[in-house]
């Protein structure tokens, strides 16, 4: 088997290296897409695969490197300059024009013109027909976008793409929300694609639909190129290794605790078409990491837990009493709190100030009277902004204007200073730096040492083989397997996150 | 005036902050320049019995807006309380010429209004619908209720004990704006130094944040919205009184009066930010350049392109900082931050 054909790549990225601000998230990585091949990519969250492919449509430049096109150097402005080289990206979810038809969305801005300027509507109804059928699929052209399903919005995204001569085309995560067979029916179009001559990169964390249908995988790590293969010389678990690849670091000091009472109960706790039957327990003193992918449905269930949505089925008990579903407040009553996901979104309220943001999640505690005591609140936030070392020049300056890590120690007081007796933590060091890392794992380890209930959802396998007791792997939607520290590696976690079962 | 103070906001390092506590500066030296040249300029201003009557004249604008700073705090609109102001006249006038005793209508206009306003609420926190629509919709519902229910006619009989008691003075200061005072320090006390005044301050600044800290925020929504609707029939009933008739009509267009006082109050239209006093102070100033410009002859159209030109100018001015800052700093976010 020849390993490279004899033609230039249609499309290729040369050592390319691209940061933000301090954060590298792509360094000197390499890829060649050639015509009429399914090529993966493959990589942890994180890893760089988003930044890959928003260099590749034109959405970032690298900082350094060469996008090579046939062979020869390139460069991409903008997604114009992308798309007029013939490259085009499917996305999970496409965005397509709700109000019109699937022959109006296709043709968008280029319609093909009769006398006087008209749009030639038969001939565009003929082009997509004739698009749709060269792909093997029935789509009515004349249909309006709206209530299409999430697949037949990716296939007019395909046909849009072909419209426009695309020779690339990039599909990230495309299979995330489709069902078996919208998936096998996808897989027959990447065929036809790949008959037609197009290269096709494939983004995807399904190892076996990466097995089943590239020639070849790149993987990145870290923002970093471990290694293009071909997929007939490896095997999953190659695959995975590549993918996962280090030594737990020992930068998580994580004490070591006699597990007491359950804490925290999910019993069968259900939303439906975002995660199904979960029930796991937490007990007091015990750090529990709650593993997956990114859209496996991880913090959905810490909302439903917390309150913020309403679950349709099954229940959540702290301290052995069942807590009112779809009531934060409730929640926080019975000793729960929830540092989120979005710090800036959903943790924070960046116009207020340190000392307000950390007193809202405790109005009642800084109350004398019917008033607020500002001197209780500053009180509260001062005593917190020092345990947790926070770096801030006035308790009255709006929160906006801290550093990254310094905003997630602000949420972190805010709910600490409740004293809560479960503590769930979404991404507790995502965007902050390496020292304020630390001190987050030494904080939880600390909590966790007191008595407290720590639920961790992490995307970072470090992070959760290093602070967790037990983790919990969840996989499109459903937890798949519960995982003690002694026997969770980084491959079992990933194998449990990949939908391999556990290995 | 505007203008100055929004090109002097691209400097400081919280230019928003900055620009909203100087613009209640702003207001207040307006408020006392305007007040100093119509008492020096303008013949009848400055009589005992004209402040008086400044001061009863701006009665329901100043009892709606301090509902209303509260509602837009909260990054809501409540369009709706003219109309709930007619309706609740209207349906005064109705069980009056039924028969009814004044003291047991009154409870019921009051009742009224807090039922419209709990529609509102309904609609706009159950319903998840935008309350700029609920209320343009509620507003010409309302009014077209007032005329179902009172038709064209004017009810003037009413009890001298009350009209009299609408327009009782105390020296120069009107009794009803005794009652505006002391809800006005009752309001200002609920925003700016209780919890659910954090509360409103959070959600309206970021509603989910807010729901994520434990805030009811739907909850405290639908009750901004009742209280809205009860005070602008409490304002109803001073306005019949002081008027000596309920009609239909009445209080037709206060609406924009009461936003336009919020808004050069310097409260923020996105919510989050604002202050009272910054708002009782607006009331003030667009009570005397009314006045003055009135007792100084000045076509009614002028009068309203005055106060149109104040509207334009107080959200326009807080807004020209934020397009200057998004125009000098491409990454605002990242621009902010101190490591």
């Amino acid at each position: 088997m020849p390993d490279r054909p004899p033609v230039p790549p249609v499309l290729a990225l040369h050592r390319v290296s691209k940061s933000f601000g301090a954060v590298r998230a792509l360094h000197e990585v390499s890829l060649e897409l050639f015509a009429g091949e399914a090529h993966a990519l493959a990589g942890e969250n994180g890893a760089g695969k988003s930044t890959l492919v928003k260099i590749l449509s034109g959405l970032h430049r690298p900082d350094a490197g060469r996008i090579l096109l046939d062979g020869e150097p390139a460069e991409f402005h903008g997604p114009a300059d992308a798309q007029r080289a013939g490259v085009a990206v499917i996305y999970q979810e496409p965005t397509l024009f709700p109000d019109l038809s699937v022959t109006e969305n296709i043709f968008m801005g280029r319609q093909p013109r009769a006398r006087f300027g008209r749009i030639d509507r038969p001939a565009a109804r003929r082009r997509a027909a004739a698009l749709f059928a060269g792909l093997g699929v029935q789509l009515d052209p004349d249909q309006p976008a709206r209530g299409l399903s999430i697949a037949d919005q990716q296939l007019v995204e395909i046909a849009k793409a072909l419209s426009r001569d695309a020779r690339v085309l990039i599909m990230d995560e495309p299979t995330a929300a489709l069902s078996g067979n919208e998936v096998a029916r996808l897989f027959g179009v990447v065929e036809a694609l790949r008959a037609r001559g197009c290269a096709v990169l494939f983004v995807s964390h399904r190892l076996e639909e990466i097995f089943e249908l590239c020639r070849r995988v790149t993987t990145l790590r870290d923002g970093a190129f471990v290694s293009g293969d071909l997929i007939a010389d490896m095997t999953p678990d190659d695959l995975v290794r590549r993918m996962v690849g280090r030594e737990p670091e020992a930068l998580f000091p994580k004490l070591d605790t006699v597990p007491g009472q359950v804490a925290l109960a999910v019993r069968r706790l259900t939303r439906e078409g975002v995660f199904t039957d979960v029930s796991f327990e937490v007990r007091a003193g015990e750090v529990v990491a709650l593993a997956g992918l990114v859209g496996a449905g991880r913090s959905e269930v810490a909302r439903a837990v917390f309150g913020v949505d309403r679950p349709d089925a099954g229940r959540v008990e702290v301290g052995g009493r069942r807590l009112r579903p779809a009531s934060p407040s409730a929640a926080m009553a019975a000793g729960l709190a929830l540092v989120p996901e979005d710090r800036r979104q959903q943790g924070l309220i960046m116009d207020l100030s340190i000392e307000r943001n950390i007193a809202l999640a405790g109005l009642p505690a800084v109350r004398r009277g019917p008033l607020i005591s500002r001197a209780a609140e500053r009180a509260r936030a001062h005593d917190w902004a020092v345990r947790l070392r926070l770096k801030f020049a006035r308790l009255a300056d709006p929160v906006g204007v801290l550093s990254g890590g310094n905003q997630q120690k602000v949420v972190l007081a805010k709910w600490l200073a409740r004293k809560p007796s479960v503590l769930i933590v979404d991404e507790p060091t995502r965007g902050i730096d390496v020292g304020t890392k630390a001190e987050v794992h030494r904080l939880l380890s600390e909590l966790a040492a007191g008595g407290v209930a720590v639920l961790m959802i992490s995307s970072e396998l470090p992070e959760v083989l290093g602070m967790a007791d037990r983790v919990l792997v969840m996989h499109e939607g459903r937890l798949v397997a519960d995982i003690p520290r002694a026997e969770a590696t980084e491959e079992s976690v990933m194998a449990a996150a990949t939908g391999r079962g556990a290995a | 005036m505007p203008r100055e103070a929004a090109g002097g906001a691209a400097a400081p390092r919280d230019p928003a902050g900055r620009l909203i506590r100087r613009w209640e500066g702003l207001i207040l030296v307006l408020l006392v320049t305007v007040t100093l040249w119509a008492s020096a300029g303008v013949d009848g201003f400055a009589n005992a019995s004209n402040v008086s009557f400044l001061l009863l004249d701006t009665t329901e604008i100043a009892l709606m807006a301090l509902t209303m700073t509260l509602v837009v705090v909260a990054a809501e609109i409540d369009l709706s309380v003219a109309s709930t102001l007619g309706l609740s006249c209207a349906v005064l006038g109705w069980l009056w010429n039924a028969g009814l005793a004044i003291e047991l209508i009154m409870p019921i206009c009051l009742l009224t209004g807090a039922l419209c306003g709990a529609v509102n609420g309904v609609l706009v926190t159950r319903l998840g619908l935008p309350s700029l629509a609920v209320t343009i919709g509620t507003f010409a519902l309302y009014r077209g209720l007032a005329y179902v229910i009172l038709g064209d006619q004017a009810v003037a009989d009413l009890p001298p004990a009350y009209t009299g008691l609408a327009t009782q003075t105390f020296g120069p200061v009107p009794l009803a704006t005794v009652l505006v005072a002391v809800l006005a320090a009752l309001a200002a006390t609920v925003l700016h130094a209780t919890g659910l005044g954090r509360s409103i301050f959070a959600l309206g600044a970021n509603e989910e944040a807010a729901h994520f800290a434990g805030v009811r925020v739907k909850r405290i929504k639908f009750w901004l919205f009742v209280a809205s609707g009860a005070c602008a029939a409490l304002a109803s009933l001073v306005y019949t009184f002081r008027y000596a008739s309920a009609r239909a009509d009445n209080g037709v267009g206060l609406e924009l009066a009461v936003v336009a006082a919020v808004l050069l109050g310097g409260v923020s239209i996105f919510g989050g930010r604002g202050t009272l006093p910054g708002v009782l102070m607006a009331v003030l100033l667009l009570g005397v350049v009314r006045n003055a410009l009135i007792l100084a002859d000045v076509a009614n159209e002028v009068l309203n392109f005055v106060t149109g030109l104040l509207l334009v100018a107080s959200v326009l001015a807080p807004n020209l900082g934020a397009i200057r800052r998004r125009r000098h700093l491409p990454t605002p976010s990242e621009g902010k931050s101190v490591p």
